[in-house]
């Protein structure tokens, strides 16, 4: 049995090299996770914004729904996107179960309701600080959810990268969807889990440190916009003082 | 003469919370009226009432709907973009196009001195050139009213005169102008009618050399105290 320092060697030596295998999974992981959250944050952008601005009976039934879809498990995703793809499901016609765009599908509807939800919080937090101002120069709902978000597009961006964080992160819903095949439907996390299952935990440990690489720079990136934003606006502040 | 606004036995309650009760009010074109009272009394419920971006809970509102207005706000909002952007804004929300909107803003800035900051980002201005830059905007709506919610009440004195100084100016234009204020010295400069407000009634509805110099007998009582100062 490989002792923990050969088989990080052993993983440094796969990334360093650039083992096909390896990169092909790190590929198809980036490209199932990039395009569920394209898809996810388009509408959950939209629905964010218009949640944060409108007011209706029901809405504080609707916010607390979306909130606790945040929490949701991804295997619980899994199940109902397998429910409805399967062959006596809903869209079984579709032929999609174990395909990339199960994958897709799957993942959409797992970082959606983040999106949603944190678009919301960001756009509401705006409209409650000067949605009267815009609506006082004539701005209704919809142009109103628009400008406040354009003016909070920094927070958002880091909605986004949350959201992508979520998606290539998880492995319940993928592995239920995809199936986990190889060469077709692997991606990262389910390699990993699939590789200590079966202990090549070089290759395991390679995943690891490419997806722990791809989690970092997304959080680094968050910072480093949290960093930005924070400079920008102490000199912004210095600016306006001295004018 | 034709009223720009009139309200009538005017309500507005926050929830359980009466903010104003029984509002008797009517506004000519070319008024200059001043709002004052204590904090809490109602005075930027009322104006946002007369803005119409509240609705009246009880009683009537009758806008001259040929007259424009404008409501400045104490603190105003700015976009993250430049101070053209921020004024083009307005008159293009108002149904005007961009390309028209730009120049009515540049014209705007224009008037209140801030031409050469119109590419600067909004959120790189002081105090007093933000308030500078929401008259810009008011201005750009081409209002016939211009309503103010305590303009100068963050700002240092030197701001303080900049912006009372454009108060006098948009009204030497024939403006109509309705402010709340705290100052009781700007309310004697610039108002000609002093509304009072106390916890969301009309106490005292006054010139302002009456209200300031003659005796406001039984009812007005508390608005004899308060520019006594000895309340708010």
């Amino acid at each position: 049995m490989n002792t923990f320092q050969e088989s990080l060697a052993r993983a440094l030596q796969l990334v360093a090299q650039g083992d096909a295998a390896l990169f092909e999974i790190v590929a198809r992981s980036l490209s199932v996770s990039g395009v569920a959250c394209i898809g996810a944050c388009i509408f959950g952008l939209a629905l964010g914004g218009w949640l944060g601005v409108a007011r209706f009976p029901a809405r504080g039934a609707v916010v607390t729904v979306l909130n606790t879809f945040l929490a949701i498990p991804s295997v619980v995703v899994g199940l109902v996107v397998y429910l409805l793809l399967s062959r006596s499901g809903p869209f079984g016609f579709l032929g999609w179960l174990f395909s990339f765009k199960a994958m897709v599908a799957a993942q959409v509807l797992l970082v959606l309701p983040v999106c949603t939800a944190l678009t919301r919080q960001v756009v509401e937090d705006a409209e409650r600080a000067n949605g009267e101002q815009l609506q006082s120069l004539g701005a209704g709902g919809v142009l109103r959810s628009l400008l406040l978000a354009f003016d909070q597009r920094y927070a958002l961006v880091t909605v986004l990268l949350a959201c992508f964080g979520r998606a290539i992160s998880e492995v319940g819903a993928v592995m239920i969807v995809g199936g986990n095949i190889e060469g077709f439907t692997r991606v990262m996390t389910t390699a990993i889990a699939l590789e200590t299952s079966k202990g090549d935990l070089p290759l395991a440990l390679a995943l690891g440190l490419i997806l722990l690489t791809v989690v970092l720079g997304l959080n680094a990136g968050i910072a480093l916009i949290a960093r930005w934003r924070g400079a920008h606006a102490e000199g912004l502040a210095l600016a306006g003082a001295s004018a | 003469m034709s009223a720009w606004v009139q309200l009538k036995g005017l309500d507005f309650n926050y929830g359980s919370v009466c903010a104003l009760r029984g509002i008797d009010l009517r506004i000519a074109p070319g008024e200059r009226v001043a709002l004052i009272g204590a904090n809490g009394c109602g005075k930027s419920t009322l104006l946002r009432v007369l803005d119409g971006i509240l609705r009246p809970s009880a009683g009537s509102i009758v806008r001259d709907v040929r007259m424009r207005q404008a409501l400045v706000f104490q603190r105003p909002f700015a976009l993250r973009a430049s101070v053209l952007f921020n004024v083009a804004l307005a008159p293009w929300l108002r149904g005007l196009r961009w390309r028209a909107a730009r120049e009515q803003a540049r014209e705007a800035l224009g008037r209140v001195g801030l031409e050469a900051l119109a590419l600067r980002n909004a959120r790189a201005l002081s105090g007093g050139q933000l308030q500078r830059v929401a008259f810009a905007r008011a201005w750009a709506l081409r209002p016939d009213v211009l309503l103010l919610d305590e303009p100068t009440a963050s700002l240092d004195p030197h701001a303080k005169r900049e912006v009372e100084a454009l108060m006098a100016d948009f009204a030497s234009s024939g403006m109509t102008l309705v402010f709340a204020s705290h100052n009781l010295g700007q309310v004697k400069r610039l108002a000609t009618r002093v509304v009072y407000l106390e916890q969301g009634r009309v106490l005292a509805d006054l010139p302002v050399q009456t209200f300031f110099n003659g005796p406001l007998g039984q009812t007005s009582r508390e608005a004899e105290l308060f520019v006594k100062g000895e309340l708010g």
